[in-house]
């Protein structure tokens, strides 16, 4: 078995489209993705990486391209060390990736909440459908554009629906969360509630 | 409601079942309020008679966004919301997130912060495997088991109470430090309530160990393979009932745990009644651990006090000095101010492994934060390891995993 030291020399030797990603801590790669499952596939039966961590994505906003990164960290319970892989959806109106719901079981619900909060469809995936929010729900709450009180929209189920007459209404924000934005001027920066209007620019939801 | 849905482990289980009852198959929606599911579970079963034939569990009854919510406030404000992400073990969470944070700051701390987030850390492992415990307990038929948890539980919920200011939601842990220092003669008490725990510890796990009731309805049943528990990403005591040998404090310690001798509890079998031997145990371990701190308790600083951006200076400081206010001013409304980059940090909770991947652009907020949650992935294994047991089963199944909703959906 291969050292942790070269494992970036390992995969990059073994897989010449994987780049090194750069990383606070664990080894990272940024691999196409295409590739993605062959990677994980080597590093789980080769690099003794047995147990996958997590599945995840990151939204680099609608102004970005490519605008979705998938990243999945593995754990070698022998070598007792993580890695990180990240692949970026090749469109941005339909993001996809292949699931890796064949390699670990585990898999499957990560890639269903993963869909159920950015819309990336994970193709092979058995059973990709909303986790966390409702079947019916239209929006993919992770994304950078959802704002973070929320839209309104209709209720899980018609009855309830038809016998409150109320939709699911944003969520009021009692001032909070009261902080400064990054990365504007100073001036306007300051310290505000998010949903509180100090000039045209920011609206007020509903 | 239709059963729609498909999981092919389970299905592959679900077809070796012999027939019971050559009748329609039956629907069962069993909670989200229900005294078994331990919080807003639901699991949508489909049953050949009384045998599951297909389960498929409904979550997200307790989602609250708090990815998204982690993305709009600073690191600091999100300690709160860790509370609540398994809120039987706040003081857990909170070490865990703050450490994830600190990873990303490159901040080392001093030894006696180290110290006193393990010794909490431990004491909250104890409080969530009392309450797993108790309620395993009643999921069973075994009342009294409850009720000495409960005292137990009370008395350390007292200790949380005088450190922290708060019985549950805790909130203990700062970026680069904590909320405040521990109180003055606390550790004694913390010794003087592992001396008196001990002796009830046996007094709780001898009503169980050898209860035959408790033996029929646990031994065998909900057998979670190695390979199983290894491809399903299960972690913590549930990955340790089956044997594999995964400790993050052993394995990869964080905040000093390296110094303190523990063993790590493993199953044999992997059923229900292995991983509550190792929840069992495990309480054991932990007060060696609180033993071991409290006897060499270290002295210093109990925050990072070369962190002047990341951990708000002493309040007496910020009255007296002109510069002391801004940097608070600073840290408080734009945040700790951290690099760039991408961390992942696990730590060993209760009931699981919980992580946390950190993605920043620089300043006070994280552009992306994602919580991996050891609730979540171990109840993913629940539509395989359902098929085939009666629905009674089901609820010692659910009780030996020990989760908590508030963690799972988020």
């Amino acid at each position: 078995m291969t050292t942790d030291v070269d494992l970036p020399t390992a995969v990059s030797q073994q897989f010449p489209t994987a780049a090194p990603r750069p990383s606070l801590d664990c080894p990272a790669f940024n691999v196409p993705a295409g590739d993605a499952l062959a990677v994980l596939q080597y590093l789980r039966d080769t690099q003794a990486y047995d147990f996958l961590m997590d599945v995840t994505a990151i939204d680099w906003s609608a102004e970005q391209s490519p605008r979705f990164t998938v990243v999945w960290h593995l754990y070698s319970s022998t070598k007792h060390t993580y890695v990180r892989l990240a692949a970026n959806c090749a469109s941005d109106a339909e993001p996809a990736m292949p699931t890796t719901s064949g390699l670990w079981a585990g898999a499957d619900w990560h890639e269903r909440e993963t869909y159920d909060m950015f819309g990336i469809k994970f193709a092979g995936h058995p059973d990709l459908r909303r986790i966390l929010m409702w079947d019916a729900y239209p929006y993919f709450p992770l994304r950078k554009e959802f704002p973070l009180a929320g839209l309104p929209t209709e209720m899980s189920d018609a009855d309830i629906n038809a016998e409150i007459g109320v939709g699911v209404i944003p969520a009021p924000m009692a001032g909070g969360p009261f902080v400064a934005t990054p990365g504007v001027p100073m001036s306007e920066a300051e310290p505000r509630a998010k949903d509180e209007a100090w000039d045209e620019k920011r609206e007020k939801p509903e | 409601m239709a059963t729609d849905f498909s999981y092919p482990d389970a299905a592959v289980k679900a077809a070796s079942l012999p027939k019971e009852f050559d009748l329609e198959k039956m629907s069962l929606s069993m909670g989200p309020s229900h005294p078994s599911t331990h919080g807003v579970l639901r699991i949508q079963f489909e049953l050949d008679g009384e045998i599951v034939t297909k389960a498929d569990p409904v979550i997200g009854y307790l989602h609250r966004g708090d990815e998204k919510i982690a993305e709009n406030m600073t690191y600091n404000q999100f300690v709160p919301y860790t509370d609540r992400l398994d809120y039987i073990a706040p003081l857990a969470n909170n070490m865990a997130y703050a450490i994830a944070v600190e990873r990303l700051a490159g901040l080392e701390l001093p030894p006696r912060c180290q110290a006193i987030r393990v010794l909490t850390a431990e004491m909250a492992r104890v409080s969530s495997h009392l309450m797993g415990l108790g309620a395993y307990g009643i999921d069973v038929g075994a009342w009294s088991v409850f009720m000495y948890c409960f005292e137990e539980r009370e008395k350390l919920y007292k200790l949380f109470e005088e450190l922290t200011g708060a019985r549950f939601t805790t909130s203990y842990t700062r970026i680069g430090g904590l909320a405040r220092d521990v109180p003055e003669g606390w550790t004694q008490k913390v010794d003087a309530f592992c001396d008196q725990f001990l002796p009830i510890l046996e007094e709780i796990l001898g009503l169980l160990t050898r209860n035959k009731i408790f033996l029929d309805r646990t031994v065998d049943i909900g057998v979670i393979s190695k390979a199983d528990a290894i491809a399903y990403g299960l972690t913590g005591p549930n990955l340790r009932g089956s044997g594999v040998p995964n400790d993050l404090r052993k394995d990869k310690p964080y905040s000093g745990y390296e110094q303190y001798e523990f063993d790590v509890p493993v199953g044999s079998k992997g059923d229900c009644y292995d991983r509550y031997l190792c929840r069992g145990e495990e309480m054991k371990q932990s007060i060696r651990i609180i033993k071991q701190l409290v006897k060499n308790f270290p002295g210093g600083d109990w925050y990072a006090k070369d962190a002047r951006k990341i951990f708000a200076p002493p309040k007496d400081k910020i009255l007296s000095s002109m510069e002391e206010l801004i940097n608070n001013f600073m840290i408080v409304t734009e945040g700790p101010q951290m690099p760039a980059g991408e961390v992942y940090f696990e730590a060993e909770n209760p009931k699981g492994v919980l992580g946390f991947y950190i993605v920043s652009k620089g300043g006070g907020v994280p552009y992306r934060m994602k919580i991996r949650s050891p609730s979540f992935c171990n109840l993913s294994i629940l539509p395989k390891l359902c098929v085939g047991n009666l629905v009674s089963d089901v609820v010692s199944i659910l009780g030996s995993l020990d989760f908590v909703m508030g963690e799972c959906d988020r």
